[in-house]
């Protein structure tokens, strides 16, 4: 750490940030000036305000209200009287408790755990492989990188259904191509053994791109003299990309795996469509779990349903924190 | 780092904002309430499908010019009135289409009126399509219409499987059956059995017809029935995609050609007779008929501050529910007598599903209302472990029963 940044460390905020705007203009100002230097002040003061007044109202207005009623509902008994009534029991954490005690719980927790983590895990890789691949500048490069953006760039109902239908037991082009090699009928979306692997699949298959994209520019942010370096030093391709690469890639990696993780613990369209949880709870997740709570049977049960939603909403913000965390390290060191 | 203090003052800012904000969007509820005008009505129906050039919109306009008022239809775009209802709550239409099991649901939040107090009259309406917004002896609405379930039968697929129709009688010789199809190298049923309502949906007149009562999930006739179901998928004489069908892909299945039943909904009746198909009712286990479930929506009429609208209101009610102007424009059989032999009159191959709408049994019949939701919920989740194999049927049922049990406390 460098002595600046100690410095920086201890000094209060506040301070710094006083000492900058005016403090420093006080000490020699005559005491008539120093109320119209106030005044002035506050001028400058509302005048901030108001540029930043419609920030504050749009955050308010769909962000905090939201986020608000979200947890209201879920410390209330909501019925659907209470929408007529307007009326519901403060329940504190009975919500929770349900949700908590749930036999629904474990599986789907367990199940979020694992669609995230795989997903994240192979969505990196090959992205990250494939950033490698196309950095490497040849005849159809670009075209081919463009080629790999279609997953993300049709809708999610489009290739959530399409995979639901390439994965039919009976009719399904996967099956098709098994059987032709003589394997035997894979239950792809409707067996507990392959629901799970089925909307992996079909979820790394969307998410590459993203990945592809933010680790490609990350490459591109490198400088070449690194690699020149390297290459005088003697590193075969391997050692170049585990030495310099990789290194020089984290600040970039870090935040695409972040931003994978909070895209892939919300998760919900894919699953859905292609086994609505099902069989059983064998791929419901989380969210899953909460719009089924919430929209799925015939009476609605939204206050646990909000309950589950703000455990998913915790959890990201668990791994947000991490990041910055891990962010500020990296910084300071 | 003046950063921090920015951050810290603008996050303050905005907390108190928030709360502000928060408390001022708690005290402006809205509290109007209906269309105001008294020569204006507003009507919510679930088929957005349906534009203003249908002949739905024409029998709502035409009962509109009869009544001598104005309709204001809105056709919600989710199908998914009840969402809309509990949302609109403060603001509810003059006249609500709601799916008939969810009836009960509204009617017990006390969004929807009584015939009592609207006035309507429900004499003429068949009455076992009618149970369906029938609670504790109220009537909660009205049917426009019904469909209801059937069992579809490819003759071609029979025929060369040497299958006479006549011989399927119950469950054994329905399997019987399905047995010589699939040895002639076709495919035996196809339905669906997803795991959503539409999977409960299927299941009941098997459910039903083996004599199980919904009350009773863990009973030795569900027991028979969901295993009449399981044992069809395990030896391949149903797909193993009727776990993930709806009853529209289920449908695509049979149109294949390659199947030689499909339970399916009358509302295919025309691509069944331009396809060649033909029908029976799902039979009892032992013979005889099973009940199937009733479809279709509810004509109701949500609570209204100024209760003198509801003499219209059921003016309106009436008119699209009499005869079968309403019904037959929405592909239903007609609720009255009358009605439905104005639809047989004019079209007579209407004769089986008109037969088998009698024979049908609401969903939410026996009383059961709003527990209907809770139990069908634990009842397609046991139907989708036994199919998949995660669970024998005794198991499957036994575990439904017990949550079924729990979350109706």
């Amino acid at each position: 750490m460098s002595a600046t940044q100690v410095a920086r460390k201890k000094g209060t905020p506040a301070l710094t940030a006083r000492g900058r705007s005016g403090g420093a203009a006080f000490d020699d100002a005559v005491p008539s000036g120093r109320r119209m230097r106030a005044r002035q002040h506050r001028r400058a003061q509302l005048t901030a305000w108001a540029f930043v007044a419609p920030v504050v109202v749009y955050l308010v207005v769909f962000y905090a209200y939201p986020l608000y009623r979200n947890l209201d509902l879920s410390f209330r008994d909501y019925t659907l009287r209470s929408f007529i009534d307007g009326t519901a029991d403060f329940v504190w954490f009975d919500n929770y408790a349900t949700v908590l005690g749930s036999a629904t719980f474990a599986p789907a927790l367990i199940n979020t755990a694992v669609f995230t983590g795989v997903s994240i895990l192979f969505q990196f890789s090959i992205g990250l492989a494939l950033a490698v691949f196309f950095f490497r500048n040849f005849p159809l490069a670009a075209t081919l990188r463009a080629l790999f953006l279609v997953p993300w760039l049709l809708p999610l109902l489009v290739s959530a259904s399409v995979w639901a239908w390439m994965l039919n037991s009976e009719s399904g082009i996967i099956n098709a191509a098994i059987e032709a090699l003589g394997g035997p009928q894979v239950n792809w979306l409707t067996s507990p053994e392959w629901a799970m692997a089925s909307v992996l699949i079909a979820n790394i298959w969307i998410g590459i791109p993203f990945n592809l994209v933010i680790l490609y520019s990350g490459l591109q942010g490198i400088p070449n003299d690194v690699y020149e370096a390297a290459s005088l030093d003697g590193a075969n391709g391997w050692q170049t990309f585990w030495r310099v690469t990789l290194p020089l890639l984290r600040p970039v990696s870090a935040i695409t795996i972040l931003l994978g993780l909070v895209y892939t613990l919300k998760v919900f369209d894919i699953i859905w469509i292609m086994t609505k949880g099902g069989p059983v709870n064998a791929s419901t997740t989380l969210s899953i779990w909460s719009y089924r709570l919430g929209f799925g049977g015939q009476s609605p049960d939204l206050s646990p349903a909000a309950a589950v939603g703000n455990l998913l909403i915790i959890l990201a913000f668990v791994f947000g924190l991490i990041y910055i965390r891990a962010q500020r390290r990296l910084v300071n060191s | 780092m003046n950063n921090t203090a920015r951050n810290s003052r603008i996050l303050g800012a905005i907390v108190l904002s928030s709360t502000l904000i928060a408390s001022l969007a708690g005290c402006s509820t809205p509290a109007t309430n209906g269309g105001g005008d008294a020569t204006s009505f507003t009507l919510w129906d679930p088929y957005p499908d349906r534009d203003a050039s249908s002949t739905w919109a024409q029998a709502i306009d035409a009962c509109a010019t009869e009544v001598g008022v104005t309709i204001e239809r809105n056709a919600g775009n989710t199908g998914d009135t009840v969402k809309d209802l509990t949302t609109a709550a403060s603001n509810l239409p003059d006249i609500a289409m709601v799916d008939n099991p969810k009836v009960s649901t509204l009617a017990d939040a006390g969004l929807l009126t009584t015939t009592d107090e609207n006035g309507f009259d429900v004499s003429d309406i068949s009455a076992n399509i009618l149970s369906a917004g029938e609670i504790d002896g109220k009537v909660y609405g009205v049917p426009v219409g019904a469909n209801t379930l059937g069992l579809y039968y490819n003759p071609t697929v029979l025929e060369a499987a040497g299958v006479d129709i006549a011989t399927v009688t119950d469950y054994a010789s329905l399997t019987a059956a399905l047995e010589n199809v699939v040895a002639s190298g076709k495919k035996g049923i196809t339905f669906s059995a997803v795991g959503t309502e539409e999977g409960s949906f299927q299941f009941l007149p098997w459910f039903w017809g083996a004599g199980a009562d919904l009350t009773e999930l863990d009973s030795s006739e569900a027991e028979a029935a969901l295993t009449l179901w399981t044992d069809w998928v395990q030896k391949g004489y149903a797909p193993n995609s009727v776990i993930s069908n709806t009853q529209g892909t289920s449908w695509d299945e049979f149109k294949t050609g390659d199947f030689a039943f499909a339970e399916n909904g009358s509302w295919f009746k025309g691509d069944a007779d331009e396809n060649g198909f033909l029908s029976i009712q799902v039979p009892g286990i032992d013979g005889g008929v099973a009940p199937a479930p009733t479809g279709g929506e509810f004509i109701t009429i949500p609570v209204q501050k100024d209760t003198s609208r509801y003499a219209t209101s059921a003016k309106i009610v009436k008119c699209l529910s009499e005869g079968d102007t309403g019904a037959t424009a929405l592909g239903y059989v007609a609720p009255t007598q009358a009605g439905a032999d104005a639809q047989l009159a004019a079209d007579p191959t209407l004769e089986f599903w008109i037969g088998a709408v009698g024979d049908a049994k609401p969903r939410t019949a026996d009383n059961l209302g709003v527990s209907y939701g809770v139990i069908s919920e634990q009842l397609y989740t046991a139907v989708q472990a036994a199919l998949s194999g995660s669970a024998s049927p005794a198991e499957a049922l036994a575990t439904a029963q017990a949550a079924a049990v729990e979350n109706l406390k």
